[in-house]
């Protein structure tokens, strides 16, 4: 049953910065990634949320391939992708596809959808013989909701929703297990956001297909992930189910977070326990000592500063919990 | 070009400007890019006019018998009493030294379009792969281009021309051609460098790559598809720059020398007569300026056309 | 000083034929549309609806349903052409703004309305510092001089929370993080003490602690100066929190009003209803979300009759006829563009 089918094992990505024209001097790193430890089970969801800058997008960009790690290790299906070479690589790319933000520049606007969805076919001759290519094609689209008679037009005759769709047919072409979502819904119109997240669900379900799902929306994550991970300045804070995370958040970063997300409830108004943080986020070239997140944290004692809290299970958080002073607070739900 | 178009932002209700519905069927099969510029390009009336008049000199370059049967080189002596003649049978009457002028404008078409389709050819073909190698792969590839680039740029195009023109000795259509692409390689590589970049970043090539896809299929897929557009712009604004330094260089003594035919000269013998004959340097000068002006024309409206951020 | 010398130097001059006791700005049948190649997009096809001082009434819709072109004509900088206001009128405290002289409207736009936009890096002008910025408006619009400005604008700076005001002001936009530049806009847009404030999509572009620092802030501004607000967004969750009434717009018209809580509650138009159906919750699991089927139309070719009819599950056929419902009166204060409210609200 719970096969793991993606661990990350102290995954870290760090660029350079460097100085000068010709002759470039290093003079110190950007740790967008800092030991990352993650696993994904067989069709589960995992949900990686954050705000900006906290290391979500380089995490996608590593899984999927895009970015080298610094060091550490993505294992898929028990190979480590860091291990192998260029060809076998690119074997191992197949099974985890990515479905893009921004449909509008995710798609080649000169190709047609057939184009775009069969190339995963053309780049991967041996998945699908020639003859068999339209006929996948076809199915695809129908898979996702789109007619098949549409193949060849282009990507500006469709809507915004309507190509986030063929981006997910083309991510489906290979048969991946692993689905990386990088802010599927995020440029999306509200009311299309729901027939894009209902089609992914849909599409979990007929297929036995794990997600990554990456987005700010914690109420999005919350909607769609059985697990979430949070992140702050390239370190994962808090890792659980989603009702350990949403309902007893133990980590002062994801209660901060949780409080500010606006709930469609009215009635809700002045109820709510309200944490407003501090200053901005530090840069992640020159991270705070420590725990990250001790400088915009109202509990930050001494040993903030001088010992890293480890992302693990703790006296009162029964999920692992990278606060030495991890306690449960619903910031929510209504109090009284 | 003043007509607004649709732009694409947020919250502007013209776009998406026609999102078809999932049950209608497919009515237009050709709806790329391509073809929606090749569409836009008809309707623009600056364009086809400009291409008629491109057509034209073409014609005059290429088959000149189709608009006179009077060899240029055929000169009457005896009409060469040192003052243009207008006599039956030459309508726009005969040169100084009693050649037919109409003759000579068709023909005197042939060496500038000549050399400036070379010299495009040739800034192309060596400003294209340089620029693409230096945009597609950074790093010492594109410092070493790039620094090449540099310093071409900043040799002064007429008198780089200039000194290595009289280094030649030879003024023939192809030394000019040679100075030309040597010294017009770099406008080119520039465009198409900066254009790769900012294509091998965007979403699909990113996507591609995720996919697996290798550096040729990146390359000739998704990013020179995307890419080229700029590079039939300045090309096209290039043969039009081309055919004014041809005539400018002829001008100036180190191009085209008689008797060879063409539209610098025409200008170089008359202009001392400015004052006295002024058509013998106005009628050159005029299909010369028509020319330049139709390319850069035709080159403007191929921007507008192709630029896909505009629709 | 006289007294009125005194009220000018900070409100600026007093625009003749007001009467201040209509309401603070009103929106009679306003129409705006653009002329574009590919046709008329009606953008907006008459909206009416009012804002008083110490109110924040939220106009909510998707992209393209007319709500920040709503703001632009109201502020005058609808881009002229494609865009032509064919009808209504904008009133400011009785004076319709449309009818009065360019430099009147200048003087109206400029000292009792102002707009705090999504974008604020754009919105500044990246070659001087914000302070610069600041006591320029005062220097232009207040006559103060430059020294003068520059205590304001250090005044304004702290006034909405930016640490280090006095250091700060000498810095340029790009060296603000995307929170304190939307406060710096924010303190841009109250320079000149206006009535109305009008914030179209404020959060849109930041993260979700810094919005509800920056919708924190708004909310409090206005409590204090008792200014009108107008909250233009698409964010359920946004409205929720700091609305007092809600306009929902679709495809140029406004399709159903009501004060916040009654249209959380009893939502009287499908559309909203829909809406409310659609999103998630962070404070739900399970949910089962309800999907809107189709697009909202094409502002070219705008439905006949109830533009949401297409998309609706309460359509029938007199919703898919010429005209277009009104809205009608559901209770005092509550109005909705269907025929059938009853049955979308579930009354009866």
């Amino acid at each position: 049953m719970s096969d793991l089918v993606l661990e990350t094992k102290d995954l870290v990505k760090y660029f350079p910065l460097t100085r000068g024209i010709l002759f470039k001097t290093k003079y110190g790193d950007v740790k967008a990634v800092d030991g990352v430890n993650l696993n994904l089970r067989r069709g589960e969801t995992l949900g990686v949320v954050g705000e900006s800058g906290c290391g979500k997008s380089t995490l996608a960009k590593l899984l999927v391939g895009l970015e080298k790690p610094t060091s550490g290790s993505i294992v898929v299906r028990g190979q480590d992708t860091a291990k192998l070479s260029g060809e076998e690589m690119r074997l191992a790319r197949r099974n985890i596809q990515l479905v893009m933000q921004d449909p509008y520049t995710s798609l080649n606007p000169r190709m047609t959808v057939g184009d775009i969805v069969s190339e995963p076919y053309q780049i991967h001759p041996d998945v699908a013989p020639k003859n068999q290519i339209r006929k996948r094609v076809h199915e695809l689209l129908e898979l996702v909701g789109l007619n098949p008679d549409h193949i060849n037009r282009y990507p500006h005759q469709f809507s915004g929703g309507q190509r986030q769709r063929i981006g997910i047919a083309r991510a489906l072409a290979l048969k991946p297990e692993i689905i990386l979502c990088d802010e599927p819904v995020s440029a999306l119109d509200v009311s299309i956001q729901a027939q894009v997240v209902n089609l992914l669900e849909e599409l979990q379900d007929e297929l036995g297909l794990s997600y990554i799902f990456i987005a700010h929306d914690l109420s999005v994550v919350r909607h769609i992930a059985d697990r979430v991970a949070v992140m702050y300045l390239g370190k994962v804070v808090e890792l659980g189910k989603d009702t350990e995370i949403y309902d007893h958040p133990t980590h002062p970063y994801t209660q901060a977070l949780l409080s500010a997300v606006p709930v469609p409830d009215p009635t809700l108004r002045g109820h709510r326990d309200q944490i407003v943080l501090q200053g901005d986020v530090p840069s992640p070239a020159n991270p705070p000592s420590g725990c990250r997140f001790r400088t915009r944290c109202w509990k930050a004692q001494e040993i903030c500063a001088t010992q890293e809290p480890a992302l693990e299970p703790r006296d009162k958080s029964p999920h692992p919990s990278a606060c030495h002073f991890a306690e449960e607070r619903d910031v929510i739900h209504a109090t009284q | 070009m003043s007509e607004p178009l649709s732009t694409m932002s947020v919250d502007n209700p013209a776009a998406p400007a026609a999102p078809v519905g999932p049950g209608e069927p497919s009515k237009d099969q050709s709806a790329s890019l391509w073809s929606d510029a090749r569409r836009e390009l008809l309707r623009n009336p600056i364009f086809v006019i400009s291409s008629v008049y491109i057509l034209i000199m073409m014609s005059f370059a290429f088959v000149p018998k189709l608009w006179t049967r009077v060899d240029p080189q055929d000169c009457q002596l005896n009409y060469g009493s040192g003052e243009p003649m207008f006599t039956p049978g030459h309508w726009l009457g005969t040169s100084q030294r009693g050649c037919d002028y109409w003759s000579h404008t068709v023909y005197g078409a042939n060496p500038s379009l000549q050399i400036a389709l070379y010299a495009t050819v040739g800034i192309v073909a060596i400003g294209l792969p340089l620029g693409v190698l230096a945009g597609f792969y950074g790093g010492w590839v594109d410092a070493l281009i790039s620094r090449l680039i540099d310093i071409v740029f900043a040799l002064p195009f007429l008198l780089g021309a200039l000194v290595i023109l009289g280094m030649l000795r030879k003024y023939s259509i192809w030394t000019i051609t040679l100075v030309l692409v040597v010294l017009g390689w770099t406008t080119v590589a520039r465009i198409m460098r900066g254009s790769v970049i900012a294509a091998k970043n965007l979403d699909y090539v990113q996507a591609a790559k995720a996919l697996g896809a290798k550096n040729s299929r990146l390359m000739f897929r998704h990013i020179l598809p995307n890419a080229i557009a700029p590079v039939f712009v300045i090309a096209t604004i290039a043969l039009g720059g081309f055919v004014a330094a041809e005539a400018t260089l002829t001008f100036l003594g180190v191009g085209l020398q008689e008797p060879a035919v063409s539209w610098g000269l025409m200008i170089s013998r008359h202009d001392d007569f400015i004052e006295t004959w002024p058509h013998l340097t106005l009628i050159p000068v005029t299909v010369l300026v028509g020319t330049v002006l139709s390319f850069i024309l035709i080159g403007d409206a191929l921007r507008d056309a192709l630029d896909p951020k505009l629709r | 000083m006289a007294p009125t010398t005194e009220v000018q130097a900070r409100f600026g001059p007093s625009i003749p034929g007001t009467d201040p006791s209509a309401p603070l700005l009103a929106v009679e049948e306003l129409r705006v549309e653009f002329r574009t190649r590919a046709g008329i997009a009606k953008a907006i096809n008459g909206v009416s609806f009012e804002v008083n001082s110490g109110e924040t009434l939220a106009i909510l819709g998707e992209s393209g349903c007319g709500k920040s072109v709503t703001a632009q004509a109201i502020m005058g900088i609808l881009d002229t052409p494609p865009g032509f206001i064919t009808g209504g009128q904008i009133k400011y405290r009785g004076v319709d703004v449309l009818k009065r002289s360019k430099e009147e409207r200048r003087q109206i736009r400029a000292n009792k309305i102002a707009m705090v936009f999504q974008d604020a890096l754009s919105s500044l002008n990246p070659v001087f510092t914000v302070g610069f910025q600041l006591a320029e408006l005062f220097r232009k619009h207040r006559g103060m001089t430059r020294s003068d400005g520059k205590k304001r604008a250090i005044e304004l700076l702290d006034l909405v929370n930016i640490p280090a005001a006095r250091q700060r002001v000498n810095d340029f936009p790009h060296q603000f993080s995307g929170g304190m530049r939307q406060r710096v806009m924010i303190a841009m847009s109250l320079a000149l003490d206006p009535e109305l404030l009008i914030a179209d999509e404020p959060t849109t572009a930041l993260d979700v602690t810094v919005q509800a620092q920056i919708m924190n802030l708004l909310a409090d501004l206005q409590r204090e100066r008792n200014m009108g607000l107008i909250l233009i967004t698409h964010d359920m969750g946004v409205v929720a929190d700091v609305a007092d009434r809600i306009n929902v717009m679709y495809a140029g018209r406004i399709v159903e009003k009501a004060p916040v809580f009654d249209i959380y509650a009893k939502p009287s138009h499908p559309y909203t209803k829909a809406l409310l159906e659609s999103i998630p919750r962070v404070d739900l699991k399970g949910q089962q979300l309800n999907v809107i089927k189709g697009l909202p139309p094409n502002l070219t070719q705008i439905p006949v009759g109830c533009s949401f009819s297409p998309r609706c599950r309460y359509a029938q056929d007199v919703c898919k006829a010429d005209p277009p419902p009104p809205l009608y009166p559901v209770q005092p204060g509550i109005s909705s563009a269907c025929h059938f409210w009853k049955e979308v609200r579930g009354d009866e």
